[in-house]
């Protein structure tokens, strides 16, 4: 797949090189700490970086935390894509409702999420809830155009040849209409999951005593960059594990499409 | 049994199509004041320079869109709708990405409310005859042009349809995967004798298949002649080229057609065609 152009591409070169320059860029951060070129109170150390969070796994702290970031991205990011197909579905098998609700979903969609945090803590509370809505709040829409896309953009060759067939409306949406959307609507997975993930910590970090974003926003009150840091690692870490699945999923429902990524 | 009282009679009667060119503030004929019959189990090919309405033909006479003006009937039954005794070839292959062969094969029967097992052997047969055996479980994209067309056929045949109508079906095909379809189409036609409406703009084509021509104007698409075609059957594509009488034919349906062509492609040209 990666064999385009004249070059062929050699994998185990590219990761040496990947592991020489994060090597380097980690070197050079904890000597320019150490030698005190730069202070360490304003971008911690990587050895001190990998320290806290060793002891935070250590002490099952992070676990915790971690858990609960995961909880509210994982409910969120499963009624978000619920309403989502749901709603695109309807809307684009009736389209004088998609057409009477264009404009507002357009304005709804519009609005920053990231403002609304603070209404939907005042609403729902510090707990549980008002992240899941924050979450669904992002959620929902990716998931709703890419469904309602995916549907309007049926080939209508396949829709012609299905009626043809003799196909009635419950197996055109079964055999035709759903398959089609769902290729949409996993290309919109990866970018969703991101958000929900977005939405869950956004809005720990603006009002809750636990979660991922509590643990950053916490270690920020207290001026402690190693915690920052070592939070937004973890974070980080936990999404690229996400994606890796989510890869391996969306390979496993795209088996008919010539090149499953 | 003559051919006016088998079943598949498809008439046409001044069949006008007028679409609406919202954007222009116009209409655009499509096809006008377009009459002929066809008779049950017999084969027809329409030819005409692109634009002539061809296509458009086939999915009002399959029921995918209503007729503007006129009439079409089938055995005497007006068109309303899509028929369930018809089947139709598209252009473009029109088969399920998601869904392997045997699964592409089996839908119409799916749909049809064909208990899965009296589905399974005719499935299985029609496989067999299109040369797929083994490929049951294969999905499009791992197959060729020809053989997603073959399932296409199969697909269209397994239900046994009274009138197949095919849509330039093998236009995408390399020349020598076109001829053995062409010639597997013709066998499969001898065998069940069913009506076939057959869509093409290559004329060698249609005098090679059909027993009767069809030749349309450049749009808007009316009927300009209709010519038999007398040539001995069983047929085989590749050979009936060099009948003495193909290239009679040849010549005097061409004499028909190029004004035709030449007319569509100027307008085509100057982009009047919507």
């Amino acid at each position: 797949m990666a064999t385009s152009g004249p070059e062929k591409v050699s994998w185990v070169r590219i990761r040496l090189w990947r592991a020489v320059l994060l090597g380097a860029f980690l070197l050079l951060w904890e000597m320019a700490t150490r030698r005190g070129w730069v202070d360490p109170f304003f971008v911690s150390q990587p050895t001190v970086l990998a320290a806290q969070i060793f002891d935070w796994i250590r002490t099952g702290f992070i676990l915790r935390h971690l858990f609960v970031t995961m909880q509210e991205t994982i409910l969120g990011f499963l009624l978000g894509t619920l309403l989502g197909v749901a709603v695109g579905f309807t809307f684009a098998r009736w389209q004088t409702l998609a057409h009477i609700f264009d404009p507002l979903m357009v304005a709804l969609n519009a609005m920053p999420r990231v403002v609304l945090a603070p209404l939907f803590i005042l609403w729902f509370g510090l707990g549980l809830l008002s992240k899941v809505v924050m979450v669904v709040s992002l959620v929902f829409f990716v998931v709703f155009f890419s469904t309602y896309t995916g549907i309007r953009e049926v080939d209508r060759d396949l829709v012609n040849n299905a009626r043809i067939l003799g196909a009635h409306p419950r197996h055109m949406i079964r055999h035709v209409l759903l398959p089609s959307a769902l290729t949409w609507i996993f290309a919109s997975l990866r970018t969703s999951v991101g958000f929900a993930l977005i939405g869950a910590v956004v809005g720990e970090y603006l009002g809750s005593h636990e979660g991922m974003g509590y643990v950053i926003s916490y270690a920020e009150s207290m001026f402690n960059a190693t915690g920052v840091l070592a939070g937004l690692l973890v974070l980080m870490a936990a999404v690229i594990a996400i994606d890796v699945a989510l890869k391996r999923l969306d390979a496993r429902f795209s088996y008919w499409k010539p090149f499953p990524k | 049994m003559t051919r006016d009282d088998r079943r598949g009679r498809i008439t046409l009667e001044r069949v006008t199509q007028r679409f609406a060119l919202p954007r222009e503030g116009r209409e655009f004929t499509a096809v006008q004041d377009v009459s002929f019959d066809v008779g049950g189990g017999e084969f027809v090919s329409i030819v005409g320079p692109s634009g002539c309405g061809k296509s458009t033909l086939l999915s009002l006479v399959a029921g995918l869109a209503p007729v503007t003006e006129g009439r079409i009937s089938l055995d005497g039954q007006p068109v309303e709708g899509v028929n369930p005794r018809l089947g139709f070839v598209f252009q473009r292959d029109a088969i399920f990405p998601w869904k392997t062969v045997a699964q592409n094969v089996g839908l119409p029967l799916l749909f049809r409310g064909v208990d899965a097992d009296s589905a399974r052997p005719r499935v299985a047969e029609w496989i067999a005859r299109i040369g797929l055996t083994g490929f049951e479980g294969y999905h499009p994209h791992q197959l060729s042009g020809g053989m997603r067309k073959r399932v296409a056929l199969a697909m269209t045949m397994v239900y046994d349809p009274e009138i197949v109508l095919m849509d330039e079906p093998f236009g995408a095909l390399d020349v020598q995967t076109r001829n053995l379809m062409e010639n597997d189409l013709l066998e499969i036609w001898a065998q069940l004798r069913r009506t076939v409406v057959f869509v093409t703009h290559d004329l060698e084509e249609a005098i090679a298949l059909s027993d009767r021509i069809v030749v349309m104007s450049a749009s808007p698409g009316r009927v300009k002649a209709v010519y038999p075609i007398t040539l001995p059957r069983p047929r085989s594509v590749t050979e009936i080229r060099f009948h003495p009488d193909f290239g009679r034919l040849y010549e005097t349906i061409w004499k028909d057609l190029k004004d035709e062509v030449r007319i569509g492609y100027e307008r085509t040209r100057k982009g009047l065609v919507g």
